[in-house]
């Protein structure tokens, strides 16, 4: 290995801008001429919209424009999409209501948007938006999961009868009906995944720009795939055709899935920057981040897991209610049901599984894929019961899980996941090491002395990730395919630019893709560069999340590579006058085996567009580009292990120790890996301690709606982390890779809830396991003792 | 509208603003230094950290008008000529940063910290002292190592 | 943020007069508070009189065995004073733990104290202590200065210039944070002076600051924690909301107490 090659720790080559102040952050950028963008905003959960006055608006100072849903509906601007289709148990598609821009008759939670405003300044964007007056007739608020489907709760939408979006399953319901009755023992737990707020650090931002000499539209948006963006606002809602709206998405600060989704705003901004023939500027505020950005989670389950009396797992029965939202955002249907109920079967050996999912309209923001997208929800699910099973049947969980690990592979499961390759032994021994889990005891024993109590959980996870095979996830409902692109350009100088469908904002992939190309051409990092983020200039691509940019988008890189390597391989058989077979290409020079004859990359890539002296039938240039479609997905796997200290008197619990470790498959930079797994490890605790949204129950208002009252994971609510990796290579990609960009995330609420909740010695303690929380537990628990 | 003139990275600047300008607001808009970020609105976040007279303020929550006279340091003013100033080198070679939104202000408060603090900072008071500070993406893992390792580098 | 006028005052005199001219003027020197109410559209004022860089207001001068505090004078001001320190190193360790550094660069004592917030850390000092707040005007004791929720005794136009903490033989501070503000969700300040004991709870009161009279007559026989482990706090008329209903914070009043006198024990 090279001080740059695959594996070694290489500093970022993007930090130089960002620890200068250099970074170029769509709020960075202004645009000649620009307008502000301001917009309305429902105040109310659920209200019908019985008129709407602009006029006071219209005439205010410095106001360009205003528009309203019904603006927007004689244009001819479809609504917001969902792009992907589930279907009921029944074999029927699931129900959608419409999701207009701009509301039109109704709105259906606190942040819909009802009117935009347009002003020279965003003081008088802002002023205007104040004088618009909506008239609004209040209807009372549909807001709690487990109770959207009452038949006495708030109709939302009239294309989804009784607010149902679909009932779902997947699995044998008879298989896992016999398991349970050969069963000796049943662990059951009904646990509610909270809802969270992504809170990417900067905020959403965009800028519609419209050139009325060409007819193109460009928007600057932050974006995790600004093709996806692309191909929604032109195919779907109809601002205009791909070829005429260039998507750019600069230096973007965090996602976590909350910049997947294409929005109301960036929508609007582009279809009114052609309206008013100026550019439009938005910038989200926190307060609407809150209200607006896609959320993640809300789940409300009841799962049973049957065992016999050896500890062997017999079946799983999992019912899950997930809130959707007021409406269904763009990849929101497949997060409570492939991407959660097929990741189920975790780490183990379960021979039957079966999964109801009813997925509900309500009236607060819409959910859709938040790090780790359904893969967290199912890691709790399984890792939480496994962990309550062990303790009922008196069982060291480590054990338990011991007796049901799959081993050996390839290993399909239940619910239709193939697992390729993994050592799950291997993880959690080297986890429990790590860990001194043999010192437990002693220091649990001085924690008591000190008045605390101490807990351990454990959470051996699995996840699916680098979505994934197009045919596939077509054949579940996706509206497209998940493969990447990329391009390999070597300019005759021999350097080389490679444009990639993946997107950073955050992942370091300016480092990690140029390490990895650099290394399979032989040639210095700071001879690659990284193009990514500009419809312009990357053709397509499928853009970031679900851990995929490393194991599809890398991949589309090798492939393009391998394509450079042997159109060059042959050109430099040509030019040294030998035969294509005793060409051998090694650390970045072409040599005639059994000769002294060889010829640099950047001689061969010369000569590649000198073009004097090129083979028979071959083109100049020199510039290869791959499409690649997994053949599977990949499955990151390992065990992570969180150690509590918990105050009684207050009910502060502080994670004493973490290890973590992942087996993610061939690591590239595991600098910027580790890295990875500590942000995700924060998510993760952030919403087992500390996160959480919450609306008001009557009112629908989000009553979580700043930092003031929604607890952000700080630097003293953590530990330093002890990290360790174990590697079984992926055998479904050309790089060998798994993914990493989810794992900390999937795995880690399990893990303290499972500590928290064997430091009570309770069965479950609610998330966020807040202060109050904990202390109404324990007082719970001292309660029951009494009785 | 009144004038504010202040020294901005050691440059004297000024500019026609209205008196609710935020200081933030006038190092990127009027002055186009747009490496001070905004993240929150609620005072919170750091991502707008910058210098006021040598100690560390939310630029988000200051007006222009009251930084008249004043010496503020930003991000950008942090590099001495073509070298990088020790907290900047020790974030990035400790990967203390990922999508780079908060660094900005987390840089200045990790020099602020060690200015205050002295030159050995342990794990303890360099967490309890980021509480004004919100990063989504590190775990603070690296940011705490980063800002040690800055901090020391600072008494060389 | 709504439009306004700004002045820089030139002395407090000068405040005053610019502040009796304002429609509906506002008082600014850190506005750590003011300014985010601000930014929220929460507050519009017509004018505001910046006090903040007012030499007459600043600094820190020791007084008997305590200590009087410009009302311009920032958190990070006290907190690092050798004088509050070595007078009420109990007072020092609050305004260490106000907000957070950078606001502690920039907010001040007199903005803290006319404010009220009901989970602001200083009013819990004044009670407990017995401080003084000095204006343009008179001088008010802190026991009638603190009336309700963002509610004071100060007039339309009065000015805080100072706070006057008297010393105590024994004080300490012990602040249970709301997870996500870091303001107190309870904060207790208990003081033993010459004249007893006093008791203040901040973060928990649905009316702001309050003394707690069972603790203070339990602690004046005997200043231990001890004496006040079987003494219940009703939650009546706490406050309660999704971070922590009343009792839980009735009951932290108890266990914040209880570490606040051991703290103040040594």
């Amino acid at each position: 290995m090279t001080e740059t090659g695959i594996g070694a720790p290489v500093r970022r080559t993007e930090d130089k801008r960002f620890i200068t102040g250099k970074g170029r952050y769509t709020d960075d950028i202004n645009v000649p001429h620009q307008t502000y963008a301001s917009f309305v905003l429902s105040p109310h959960a659920h209200a019908t919209i019985n008129g709407i006055d602009t006029k006071a608006a219209e005439a205010a100072p410095g106001i360009v424009a205003v528009f309203t849903g019904k603006d927007v509906a004689e244009a001819g601007i479809g609504g917001l999409i969902c792009g992907w289709m589930i279907h009921n148990k029944d074999g029927s598609e699931m129900a959608s209501g419409a999701h207009p821009a701009l509301a039109n008759d109704k709105v259906r939670y606190v942040g819909d948007h009802v009117a935009m405003v347009i002003g020279e300044t965003l003081e008088q964007a802002r002023a205007g938006a104040e004088l618009i007056e909506v008239d609004y007739g209040v209807l009372d608020a549909n807001v709690e999961t487990g109770k959207a489907k009452d038949k006495s709760a708030p109709q939302i939408h009239d294309a989804a009868p009784g607010n149902a979006v679909y009932e779902w399953a997947i699995g044998d319901e008879a298989a896992v009906d016999a398991a349970f009755e050969a069963a000796d023992h049943v662990t059951s737990l009904d646990i509610v995944n909270n809802r969270l707020v992504p809170n990417a650090m900067e905020p959403r931002a965009a800028i519609g720009d419209f050139d009325a000499g060409t007819g193109d539209f460009t928007l600057h948006t932050t974006s995790q795939n600004p093709h996806v963006a692309r191909l929604i606002l032109s195919a779907f809602i109809g601002l205009a055709p791909e070829n005429k709206l260039r998507v750019i998405a600069p230096d973007v600060g965090g996602g976590f899935g909350s910049k997947i989704f294409v929005y109301a705003e960036e929508t609007l901004c582009v279809w009114a920057a052609g309206k008013i023939e100026r550019p439009i500027k938005w910038t989200s505020s926190r307060a609407d981040a809150f209200l607006n950005d896609a959320h993640g989670r809300d789940h409300e389950t009841r799962a049973e897991l049957a065992l016999d009396k050896n500890g062997k797992m017999l079946g799983l029965r999992v019912k899950t209610v997930a809130n959707l939202g007021a409406y269904l955002s763009t990849f929101s249907s497949s997060v409570p049901t492939y991407l959660y109920a097929t990741l189920l079967s975790g780490q183990y050996n379960l021979p039957a599984i079966f999964c109801e999912v009813d997925a509900v309209y309500t009236n607060t923001a819409p959910v859709d894929a938040y790090r780790g997208a359904g893969r967290p929800e199912a890691c709790y699910v399984i890792e939480r019961i496994v962990e309550t099973a062990a303790r009922e049947l008196n069982l060291d969980p480590v054990e338990l899980r011991r007796r049901n690990f799959v081993a050996e592979f390839p290993h399909e499961t239940p619910v239709i996941m193939t697992y390729d390759i993994g050592d799950f032994g291997a993880s959690l021994d080297k986890a429990l090491d790590l860990a001194d889990y043999d010192g437990f005891g002693k220091r649990k024993a001085a924690s008591e002395a000190n008045g605390k109590l101490r807990g351990i959980g454990f959470s051996t996870y699995i996840e699916a990730c680098g979505i994934a095979p197009s045919a596939a996830v077509g054949s579940l409902g996706a509206g497209v395919g998940l493969w990447e692109s990329a391009e390999i350009r070597v300019n005759p100088t021999g350097n080389v630019e490679v444009l990639t469908g993946s997107h950073s904002h955050g992942q370091g992939h300016e480092t990690t893709f140029a390490q990895f190309t650099a290394d399979r051409l032989g040639i210095p990092m700071d001879q690659v560069s990284i193009v990514h983020g500009d419809t312009d200039k990357v053709q397509f691509g499928m853009g970031t999340y679900g851990s995929r940019s490393g194991a599809v988008g890398m991949s589309a890189m090798s492939n393009a590579i391998d394509k450079v390597i042997a159109k060059a391989t042959k050109l430099a058989a040509h030019l040294m006058e030998a035969s294509e077979g005793d060409i051998v290409f090694e650390n970045g020079s072409f040599s005639v085996k059994g000769t002294d004859k060889s010829l640099a990359f950047g001689e061969v890539s010369l000569a590649a567009y000198v073009a004097h002296n090129m083979p028979e039938g071959m083109e100049p240039g020199l510039k290869e580009g791959a499409f690649f479609d997994p053949a599977n997905f990949t499955f990151p796997a390992g065990c992570h292990i969180c150690e509590v200290e918990i105050d009684p008197e207050t009910g502060t619990t502080e994670i004493a120790n973490w290890v973590a470790v992942d087996d993610f498959g061939t690591i590239i930079n595991p600098m910027i890996v580790e890295g990875q797994v500590h942000g995700g490890i924060a998510q993760g605790v952030g919403q087992a301690l500390v996160e959480g949204a919450v609306y008001d129950k009557e009112s629908g208002q989000l009553l979580t709606g700043s930092f003031m009252d929604y607890c952000m994971p700080r630097a003293d609510n953590l530990p330093s982390f002890k990290l360790g990796f174990t590697e079984t290579v992926c055998p479904s990609n050309p790089v060998g890779v798994k993914g990493c960009g989810e794992a900390g995330a999937i795995a880690s609420p399990a893990a303290v809830m499972n500590a928290v909740t064997d430091a009570l010695g309770v069965k479950d303690v609610p998330m966020p396991a807040s202060p109050a929380t904990v202390w109404q537990a324990i007082q719970s628990s001292t309660k029951q003792a009494a009785e | 509208m009144p004038t504010v003139s202040m020294t901005v990275n050691g440059k004297s600047v000024s500019g026609d603003v209205s008196a609710n300008t935020l200081l933030v607001d006038f190092l990127r808009e009027t002055l186009g230094m747009t490496g001070t970020h905004v993240g929150c609105d609620t005072s919170q976040c750091g991502a707008c950290v910058v210098h006021v007279e040598g100690k560390a303020a939310k630029s988000c929550t200051r007006l222009a008008v009251q930084c008249e006279g004043a010496a503020v340091t930003t991000i950008e003013g942090l590099a001495s000529g073509g070298d990088l100033h020790p907290m900047q080198e020790a974030f990035r070679d400790n990967h203390g940063l990922q999508c780079g939104f908060c660094t900005p202000g987390m840089i200045m408060a990790g020099v602020d910290l060690a200015n205050r603090r002295g030159n050995k900072l342990d794990e303890d008071t360099i967490r309890n002292e980021l509480d004004g500070n919100i990063c989504r993406c590190t775990g603070y893992h690296n940011i705490v190592k980063a800002i040690a390792a800055g901090a020391a580098a600072m008494d060389k | 943020m709504y439009e306004f006028d700004y002045h820089r005052a030139s002395s407090v005199a000068d405040a005053a007069g610019a502040l009796g001219k304002a429609d509906d003027g506002s008082l600014i020197a850190g506005g750590q508070t003011l300014l985010p109410t601000m930014k929220m559209r929460l507050a519009s004022p017509s004018d505001l009189v910046d006090i903040g860089f007012l030499e007459e207001l600043k600094g820190i001068s020791v007084e008997g065995g305590g200590v009087k505090i410009g009302a311009a004078t920032t958190h990070a001001e006290v907190a690092g004073s050798s004088d509050v320190a070595s007078n009420i190193p109990a007072l020092a360790a609050l305004a260490g733990g106000i907000g957070d550094p950078h606001v502690r660069h920039m907010g001040t004592i007199g903005g803290s104290v006319a404010n009220n917030d009901p989970a602001a850390d200083y009013p819990a000092a004044c009670l407990a202590l017995g401080a003084t707040i000095n204006t343009d005007k008179r001088s008010i004791a802190a026991d009638d200065f603190f009336t309700g929720l963002f509610e004071t005794a100060l007039q339309e136009g009065e000015i805080i210039t100072s706070v006057t903490f008297p010393g105590a033989d024994k004080a300490a501070y012990m602040k249970f944070a709301n997870p996500a503000s870091r303001y107190a969700m309870v904060g207790v300040f208990v003081a033993q002076t010459g004249d007893g004991v006093r008791v203040a709870v901040t973060g928990a009161g649905e009316d702001g600051v309050f003394r707690v009279a069972d603790m203070e007559s339990a602690l004046g026989g005997d200043f231990s924690s001890g004496a006040i482990s079987g003494v219940s706090v009703s939650s009546d008329g706490l406050a309660s909301d999704i971070h922590a209903g009343s009792e839980y914070r009735a009951h932290l009043i108890g266990v914040m107490a209880r570490r606040a006198v051991d703290a103040a024990n040594g």
